[in-house]
Order: structure tokens, then C-alpha cells, then sequence
């Protein structure tokens, strides 16, 4: 059974997501609990997959057990591994939190719902094991075509948002395909380490070139990378806020892991920083990025809009680390992926805890909240500071790292954006502590009424808020260890030196 | 331009699909019915998918199968007599993700209609746009 690991993580959910759309025409009560279990051996069995990834290094599976070049091959290093625990692990927590808003948002919906949700982890968790470059095409539209349809699910503008996102998305995936097209006329191969180990003749080859760059700009549409991120604030602020908090934080930071996964084991370092000269664009579109979003997030007046473009810099983050071209800032794009999720989790599960009970997240709306739901507005503000990056959250280290390899690499105008971005963090979130805080005094002085009840997110909605929270800080103390054991191995040694 | 066209004759299905792409590109970018927008994008695959079967693709060859293959002992394949069936298993993968997207992108179209009466961006922008 142990060496099936990296097949049971992908068939578990989607024999699960087939079951449940099943049953959803016989019995509707029990799409929840077969959509947890789908989702619970999932992130089990990507769990044991990196724990024995740790103990007997680098996994191959071969499906079908055709060899490498001919068959499809799933990979799993650490970098992977972690990856994918990040994906199934918040994906199965996101499932729970949810579960109470999603009955009351479109309770007769559940089916379609549950089977969506179980074949958008399928599409992330198999773009991420796949060692195969046209695999993580057909996977990463399984993602996509699924969350277009989750996004749907949303009331009001989300049909059009998505719409957009599926125009756009569409554009994107293409791009990669066309990519994947010119480098199997180059090498004649799909498999990622097959095309790597033949790509090194043909460096100079202009269509290698063009097909890199076309790969580039097809997963920076999916990410959101600056210029290509105009679908993201329209589809995550109307997706429903079940959706939006499974979407937001994973779908980019994939797309993130799988830029870096291109840049690494397919077309290598050598190629990518000595041959291609795109270092030095890339890090100064990031910057660009970073700085753009910040400040786009100043202008918006909806909390949910307002985290869509905290996102988008922080897409800027990863992408300018990863291209800074040291072991530093390759260590902290890396790390960022995966404290960036949480981040974004918490921020998301926090929104649609608040949505839940006052069902609205404009700014002026958020008055007294402190007083009327503590628990979530004291997760909200943990994953504040770890967003603008104040030291015991794992948000300070992952900056700090980015920041030093910046530093290393001369690259001052990125240091000076994530500073930027880390000083308008401070305002956007001490904006919203202070309207929450000390919003709804004034007007309990002025009418003399008592101050509102306590309204607390339910339980089930709570717990798992409060547990990706102190996530936070766990992983943020538990930084050195993560380095060293999950992201120092995959840093290329010539990056070392 | 003595040179280009030969180049343009030699490698005419790669200009075909270039050309099938910029159309669908500019449907999806400057159409403003957004079922004429859906077309678009349909012509933008099926572009690359055109362009990947043209690059199985050898003069003189025949269909990937081999004659009077089974109990013969082993003979030698000779590639040259047979196109590269890859690409083309590869696009009927890509042939479904097409139509499912295509099938997506017209059941948000018929949500769209049903909430804004229209299908003309310009349209919805302005119904959108007071609020």
C-alpha cells in the first residue's frame, strides 16, 4: 500500500466526487460526510507521503507501470511533498469550516457543491504530483473548469466574474498547451525529466526559448501575475465565501509551485538565468506587482476585495523571489507558498465568518465587530500581522528571507516594494481594526442603547478558523526546521555556492 | 521576399494556425456579444489543436498501424511509413477540455442572460454601472 500513495491521493477524491453526485439524487445528507471522507484520505495519505518522502528520499510511481519516457510518471520530492500537504491538508480544513455556510447559502445545490469541491482538489493535488508536462495540462483545466463553476455558484455579478476568469483562464491554458507543443517538437518528450535531461543540446534554439516563455505567460495568467490579474478581484469577491477560501488560497499558490517546478526540473537553472535573460524583467514586473496591488488594495471599500489584492502582491512576492536567482530568495518563494496559503485561509475563513453572521463584508459594515465576534476578529488580526509580517508569524520569516536574497542580488527595487507593501499592510489592516474596534461606540454613546450582543461564528465554523491560526504562529516558530528539512534539499546546488 | 515565400510554403500550417489564433484573439478582445466572444475562444483552441496534429505529421506516411502485425516475428517498424500518432491521442484530451470549457462558458452565458435579459457586454456594463 505504501508505494501507491501518490495514486490513492488522487483516486480517493475523485471516486469520492463520483459517488457523491451520485447520491446526491438519492439522499442529499450524505454528500457531506462522503465529501469529508474523500477529503480526509486525501490529506492522510499526502501526509504519509511526505513523511516517507522524508525517510527514504524522492518517490517515482509509475502508473499502469509503463516506464518513465512512455508512461505517465508521478514525482514526489520535498518541495512537492510539502506542496501537496499544504493543498489536501487546508482543503480538508476549508471543507469543515465551510460546511455550515454552504447550507446556508444554496442548501439545494449540495451535491453539485460537494462533487466540484472534491474534483478541484483532485486537479491541484494531481498538478502536483504529475511528473508529466501535457498531465499538468489536463489537470490544471480539471482545476480550473471546476472552480469557473464553483465561482458560479455565487450570487449577484458571479456569473459574468467567471465568465471572465473562464475567457481569461481559457487564453492562459492555452498558452501552456502551445508551449508543451514547441518543446515536443524540440525533444519528442513529455516527461519532465526526460525533456531535462535532453533540452541542455538545444539551449540556444529559439523555439525552446519561445517555449518557455509561452509556459511563462500561460501560468502567469492562472496565477494572477501583475499585468495578466485582472479576472482575480471579480472572481473571488463574488465566489461564495466556501468558495473563495478553498480558491484563493490554493489555485495561485499552486500555479506558483508549478512556475518554479518549470524553472527548476524542466528547463534548469543554467537555462533559465544564464541563457534566457529574463531575470532581471521578471524580478522588476514583481516589484511592479507587489507595489500595484498594494496599492490598488488601499482604494477598495469590501474586506473581500481588498484580501483579492493583498493576493495579488503577494503572487508578486513568490514570483520576484523565485526569479531573484539565489538560494535565499528561492528559499523564501518557497516558504511563502506555503505560509501564504495559510495566510490567506485564515483571512478568507475569517471574512466568511463575519459574512455568515452580519451577511456583508463592505468596510462601514464591520462596526463592533470586536465585541460581537472576538474569537474571529482575533484570528483575523493574527493573520494581519503575519501578512504584514511582524516576527513571531510565519509571515516575518518568509519576508526576511526574500529580503535577504534580494539584498544579495543587488535587487534594491524589489527590497524597497516589499517594504512598501509591508507599510501599506499596516494601514490596511489597523484601517479595519479601527472600525471594528472603535467603530460602533460612538454610535452606542450617542443612543445610549446597550452594545450589541455577542454573536460568535458557530463552532464548527470557529475551530478550525482558530486552528490555522495558531498554524500561523506554529509554523512561523517551526521555520528553521521546515527550511531545513523540506526546502534545503531541493535548492539546486549550483544556487548554493 | 524572394525568401519569404518558400518559408511561407514550407511551413504553411504553422502560418494556418497563427492565423486561426489571431482571429479567434480578436473575436474574444473586440466582439461585444458575448456568445460571439465564446466563439472566439473555440476558434483559439481548435487552432493548437490544429497545430499539433499538423506536427505529427509526415509526407508519404500512412495511418500508425501495423500490417499484419500479430505472428509475424519481428520485423523492423519503418517510421518514415507511418505519421506520429502521439500528438493526436494527445489532442483528443485536449479536444474534451475544449468542449467541456465550451460547455461551462454557455451554461454562465445562460445564467447571464437570465439575470441581465442580454447578452451584449456593453449591455450588462451599463445595467451594472449606477449601482
Amino acid at each position: 500500500m505504501n508505494e501507491h500513495y501518490p495514486a490513492l491521493l488522487i483516486i480517493s477524491p475523485l471516486l469520492m466526487a463520483f459517488l457523491v453526485s451520485g447520491m446526491a439524487w438519492i439522499r442529499k445528507g450524505i454528500c457531506y460526510p462522503l465529501a469529508v471522507v474523500g477529503s480526509g484520505l486525501c490529506a492522510w495519505f499526502s501526509v504519509r507521503l511526505l513523511a516517507d518522502v522524508l525517510k527514504n528520499g524522492t518517490v517515482q510511481y509509475r502508473l499502469g507501470g509503463w516506464e518513465a519516457p512512455w508512461g505517465i510518471g508521478y514525482h514526489v520530492d520535498s518541495l512537492n511533498g510539502m506542496v501537496l500537504v499544504v493543498v489536501s491538508v487546508l482543503a480538508f480544513i476549508n471543507l469543515v469550516a465551510t460546511r455550515r455556510g454552504v447550507a446556508a447559502e444554496f442548501p439545494e445545490k449540495e451535491g453539485a457543491f460537494y462533487t466540484l469541491y472534491l474534483l478541484f482538489i483532485v486537479g491541484l493535488v494531481g498538478m502536483v504530483v504529475t511528473g508529466d508536462l501535457f498531465n499538468l495540462y489536463v489537470l490544471l483545466e480539471v482545476a480550473s473548469l471546476t472552480s469557473y463553476a464553483l465561482i458560479a455558484l455565487g450570487k449577484a455579478r458571479a456569473p459574468l466574474a467567471s465568465l471572465n476568469y473562464l475567457f481569461m483562464g481559457t487564453i492562459g491554458g492555452c498558452f501552456y498547451l502551445l508551449g508543451v507543443g514547441y518543446l515536443y517538437i524540440m525533444t519528442g518528450s513529455l516527461n519532465m525529466a526526460d525533456v531535462a535531461s535532453l533540452l541542455p543540446d538545444i539551449y540556444q534554439s529559439s523555439a525552446v526559448w519561445v517555449a518557455f516563455i509561452f509556459c511563462l505567460v500561460g501560468v502567469g495568467v492562472k496565477m494572477a501575475f501583475f499585468p495578466l490579474h485582472v479576472w482575480l478581484p471579480n472572481a473571488y469577491t463574488w465566489a461564495p465565501s466556501a468558495v473563495s477560501s478553498l480558491i484563493a488560497p490554493l489555485m495561485t499558490k499552486v500555479m506558483v509551485y508549478v512556475m518554479i517546478r518549470l524553472m527548476l526540473s524542466v528547463f534548469s537553472l543554467d537555462f533559465t538565468f544564464a541563457v534566457l535573460k529574463l531575470a532581471n524583467p521578471m524580478v522588476w514586473l514583481s516589484t511592479l506587482a507587489i507595489v500595484m496591488g498594494a496599492s490598488l488594495a488601499l482604494a477598495q471599500k469590501n474586506l473581500k476585495r481588498m484580501f483579492c489584492y493583498i493576493v495579488i502582491s503577494e503572487i508578486g512576492y513568490m514570483v520576484g523571489g523565485a526569479w531573484l536567482g539565489n538560494a535565499a530568495g528561492l528559499t523564501g518563494a518557497i516558504l511563502h507558498i506555503l505560509n501564504d496559503a495559510l495566510m490567506t485561509i485564515t483571512l478568507f475563513l475569517a471574512a466568511g465568518n463575519i459574512y455568515y453572521r452580519i451577511n456583508g463584508l463592505e468596510l462601514h459594515q464591520l462596526q463592533g465587530l470586536f465585541h460581537r465576534m472576538p474569537l474571529t476578529m482575533a484570528c483575523f488580526v493574527t493573520a494581519g500581522l503575519s501578512v504584514i509580517g511582524v516576527p513571531p508569524t510565519c509571515g516575518f520569516f518568509s519576508k526576511w528571507y526574500l529580503i535577504t536574497g534580494a539584498l544579495q542580488a543587488g535587487q534594491y527595487g524589489f527590497v524597497a516594494a516589499l517594504l512598501f507593501s509591508s507599510l501599506v499592510n499596516v494601514i490596511l489592516f489597523f484601517r479595519v481594526i479601527e472600525i471594528s474596534y472603535y467603530g460602533g461606540m460612538q454610535h452606542a454613546h450617542g443612543h445610549g442603547s446597550p452594545p450589541e450582543p455577542r454573536t460568535e461564528a458557530p463552532a464548527t465554523m470557529l475551530t478550525p478558523l482558530l486552528i490555522v491560526s495558531v498554524g500561523l504562529v506554529t509554523i512561523g516558530m517551526y521555520t528553521g526546521t521546515i527550511v531545513t528539512t523540506l526546502i534545503d534539499p531541493v535548492i539546486p546546488a549550483a544556487l548554493l555556492r | 521576399m524572394s525568401d519569404l515565400i518558400p518559408m511561407l510554403v514550407a511551413k504553411y500550417n504553422y502560418w494556418l494556425y497563427i492565423v486561426l489564433m489571431m482571429i479567434g484573439l480578436y473575436a474574444m478582445i473586440a466582439k461585444n456579444n458575448l456568445i460571439k466572444k465564446l466563439v472566439g475562444m473555440n476558434i483559439f483552441q481548435t487552432s493548437i489543436i490544429l497545430f499539433y496534429v499538423s506536427i505529427g505529421c509526415k509526407k508519404g506516411a500512412g495511418i500508425p498501424i501495423i500490417q499484419h502485425g500479430l505472428n509475424t516475428g519481428h520485423h523492423a517498424v519503418d517510421l518514415s511509413q507511418y505519421v506520429n500518432p502521439l500528438p493526436h491521442v494527445l489532442m483528443l484530451t485536449a479536444i474534451v477540455v475544449s468542449v467541456s470549457t465550451f460547455g461551462v462558458a454557455l451554461a454562465l452565458a445562460i445564467k447571464i442572460y437570465q439575470k441581465y435579459k442580454t447578452l451584449e457586454e456593453d449591455e450588462i456594463l451599463a445595467r451594472l454601472r449606477p449601482r
